[in-house]
């Protein structure tokens, strides 16, 4: 639970991508938009009339875009409706659906659509990143999102041959994963045979992240309709609930000392779980959560990350990964849609987190379903300088938060 | 709905023309140090500050993810942030949204833009037009703006003398208040000679290049005491977007304003804003608009702008006594900068421009070409 109790139940009853690509020319950013929000609304059985508030969200300079949402009324369906734009980073389409449950718990709308887009062929995305950067002080050391220091600090901790492998058994898992998702930008048909010809022969971006194991750039657009619970309850046969979701920042600056072993600083990662999971009373995430779609914009940030996000300890991320638990019929499936290296539209990319968590909770995800039962999700964001965004979704409404009053 | 949410405190700095020595972190500072002393409030993870609203702009900051040049001065290590990535008095609706859901008993509400950074303003507009079709027309919101105010001039009366009138209270207006940019005082006949900017546009009736940063805290009503003896209530909220191709609209029948402002009005309980509020600040970022919001928002009879003026409607019903945007307040934040007038009047804190017993207080913001997003925020003390 938040700071006090939920003051409504709020549930995700539509769910709208479009398929992800390098290049989609044939729409342009209203029209891409439009896509994914007739299909949300076809997925929820309802039609604009029905939504009250648009939440749109991505970040302006990837395109060069000034207030997208203007423009963008024309795909969005915001004509006389209430329509707020709100935005984070990288972590933005999480950071609509936070806004999305926030303003349908509020009761101030009863139907609200969370809209995530980025077309990313439009713009220069490390140019895009690098722009984020203080113009005085660092904008002049970046290298965007492609960094080679978790691949450093893994091969430190486990040494080079098993960290490598793991990044590529992960890599492999994930591009499995992509080929049974339609939406998929990137899917190869990779083996795991092939880990140790790609640890030789993939050319490296920065230190040892090489270009097998980082995200694409990928156009595309995603849209999840939220709703109260009684509105939840008579449109929809499976509405999926949100049960809490926490985001946490930081400033770089603050935690340069981070890299150093005698002034270690925590990541936002272990942070939001930590807290999320107390005021939750989720013990054991690994075995709470039936699935985790997990923003996992590189495989070097994603196994290490696993270690956060599931509170573990010592190897216990690598092991994960080494016995493919983290796959499809595995102990704790993360990504069975391929995740972020399968995809990334930027500003829609943690929203589709979101959605692909419903869709599995719903069991409607198509090939790339978990076979056993799904009760439990968790979805991430990631974005800025390390930042964390983190929900909990639900099958059943039966932690009975809220007042409903 | 839930219960109320409470505006605890508000801070600014003064409106200025280029703060060239400052950079936008150093204003929030000041704002933040402010909200900090006069509160109290701390970012205890029980208590404390947990979530932080930002408002600014990546386009007019040349920075992607603005709020990523912020975290550190709104307080936001290892603490949430989101950024109202629209006119600002948004963020006060997302705030209460927030905190009624139950998700946050404190928001802090922080928000900036240095307009004087920019090569050109009309840049930035007109990178809010689509690439295709009204980009390379050279579409911006002056002249958008401008297209809607000859269209409203004819169908409300309004003449150029009404417009000069406008500009010269704001001016006047704007002395009375400490946090106002400084602008020459003028007289209507150099209004009505000052040289056009997009016709029936003068240069005078649109808003000046502004600088200026605010700060709010926020919270729920159960733990009001804790912050403040003087909470002022925001108890309603509503926007609305209109077409965005100019020619798919009726630039004169303020479709978004009135459907923000009756939103508003609703979950606020207001009957008739004509009797029930006393206080209203429009965004007027140029002079056409004053009249014609005030008939979006109900205080003025539909197509009787002029007549309005006339019969000293700016008065009767306190309008803009801050100065109102058009003496200057950046475009993105004019909607926090209207707030904040109203909440310092409900709190009886306006100074010389204070109206006596204000209980009730209407903040407006319009964004987009010729006002196509709109957002109306009801304070009550």
């Amino acid at each position: 639970m938040a700071h006090r109790k939920k003051n409504r139940n709020v549930g995700i009853i539509g769910i709208g991508q479009t398929k992800y690509s390098s290049h989609r020319e044939d729409v342009n950013q209203p029209e891409m938009i439009h896509e994914a929000v007739i299909a949300a609304l076809k997925d929820a059985g309802l039609t604009m009339k029905d939504v009250d508030c648009i939440v749109h969200g991505n970040m302006e300079l990837f395109e060069m875009v000034h207030q997208p949402d203007l423009w963008h009324t024309l795909g969005t369906g915001a004509y006389g409706k209430d329509c707020i734009r709100i935005t984070t980073g990288g972590t933005v389409g999480a950071t609509v659906a936070c806004a999305a449950d926030n303003l349908v718990a509020s009761g101030m709308y009863d139907i609200v659509m969370a809209i995530g887009f980025e077309k990313l062929q439009e713009g220069h995305t490390t140019g895009g990143i690098t722009n984020m950067a203080d113009p005085l002080w660092f904008r002049h050391l970046q290298t965007g999102a492609l960094t080679g220091t978790k691949a450093y600090d893994v091969i430190k901790e486990f040494g080079e041959e098993r960290a490598k492998r793991a990044s590529l058994m992960y890599r492999i898992i994930m591009d499995k994963h992509a080929g049974l998702n339609p939406n998929a930008h990137r899917a190869f048909g990779l083996e795991f045979e092939q880990i140790d010809d790609l640890i030789k022969t993939s050319p490296r971006l920065v230190g040892d992240l090489k270009l097998i194991e980082m995200c694409s750039q990928s156009d595309g657009a995603c849209c999840v309709i939220f709703a109260c619970e009684k509105k939840a309850k008579e449109l929809s046969k499976k509405p999926v609930w949100v049960r809490d979701h926490i985001t946490v920042h930081r400033e770089e600056v603050f935690v340069m000392f981070g890299y150093d072993d005698r002034n270690p600083f925590p990541a936002t990662h272990r942070f939001a779980a930590e807290q999320l999971y107390t005021r939750n009373g989720v013990t054991s995430p690994v075995d709470y959560f039936d699935v985790f779609e997990m923003y996992d914009p590189a495989s070097w940030w994603a196994v290490d990350w696993l270690r956060d996000f599931f509170m573990l300890k010592g190897d216990e991320h690598l092991k994960l990964v080494e016995n493919k638990e983290i796959m499809i019929g595995g102990k704790i499936p993360v990504n069975p849609s391929g995740g972020v290296i399968g995809s990334n539209p930027i500003g829609a990319t943690a929203l589709v987190r979101v959605a692909e968590a419903a869709l599995q909770v719903r069991g409607d995800a198509g090939a790339h379903q978990i076979p056993t039962p799904v009760n439990h999700a968790l979805a991430s964001g990631f974005g800025g300088t390390m930042w964390t965004v983190l929900m909990m979704l639900e099958k059943e409404l039966n932690w009975q938060e809220a007042h409903n009053g | 709905m839930g219960k109320r949410v409470a505006v605890c405190a508000v801070a600014q700095i003064k409106n200025d023309p280029n703060y060239w020595h400052l950079r936008f972190q150093n204003m929030l500072h000041e704002c933040f140090e402010s909200i900090m002393g006069q509160t109290k409030v701390n970012f205890d993870m029980e208590k404390g500050i947990r979530t932080v609203i930002t408002c600014s702009d990546d386009v007019f900051d040349a920075r992607t993810i603005s709020n990523n040049g912020v975290t550190d001065v709104v307080g936001a290590q290892f603490r949430g942030e989101e950024k109202m990535a629209q006119e600002s008095i948004n963020g006060l609706g997302y705030a209460m949204a927030s905190i009624l859901a139950g998700h946050d008993d404190v928001v802090l509400f922080m928000g900036h833009c240095k307009e004087s950074q920019g090569e050109s303003k009309k840049m930035v507009m007109n990178l809010a037009y689509d690439p295709f079709f009204c980009r390379p027309l050279g579409m911006d919101f002056v002249n958008a703006d401008a297209l809607q105010a000859r269209a409203y001039m004819q169908k409300s009366g309004v003449t150029d003398a009404h417009l000069a009138k406008v500009v010269v209270r704001s001016r006047k207006n704007a002395r009375r208040n400490p946090y106002a940019r400084e602008c020459a005082l003028v007289d209507e006949n150099e209004v009505m000679n000052s040289p056009m900017l997009a016709d029936p546009m003068r240069e005078m009736h649109y808003y000046p290049d502004t600088d200026w940063a605010f700060g709010m805290l926020l919270c729920c009503e159960e733990r009001v005491k804790e912050f403040t003896k003087k909470p002022v209530w925001v108890s309603g909220y509503g926007s609305c977007m209109d077409s965005y191709f100019l020619g798919d609209r009726d630039l004169t029948s303020n479709f978004s304003l009135k459907n923000a402002a009756k939103r508003a009005y609703e979950k606020a309980g207001v009957k008739d804003p004509r009797r029930e509020i006393d206080i209203f600040e429009l965004s007027d970022h140029a002079a056409y608009q004053l009249p014609m919001w005030a008939e979006g928002v109900g205080i003025a009879d539909e197509g009787k702008g002029g007549a309005w003026i006339d019969e000293g409607g700016m008065e009767k019903y306190n309008v803009n006594l801050s100065g109102g945007q058009l003496n200057g307040n950046p475009l993105l934040l004019g909607g926090a900068a209207r707030a904040i007038e109203c909440v310092l009047q409900l709190r009886g804190e306006a100074g010389d421009r204070q109206v006596k017993g204000a209980k009730k207080a209407l903040a407006q913001a319009a964004y987009g070409g010729a006002g196509q997003h709109q957002a109306v925020v009801i304070l009550e003390a």
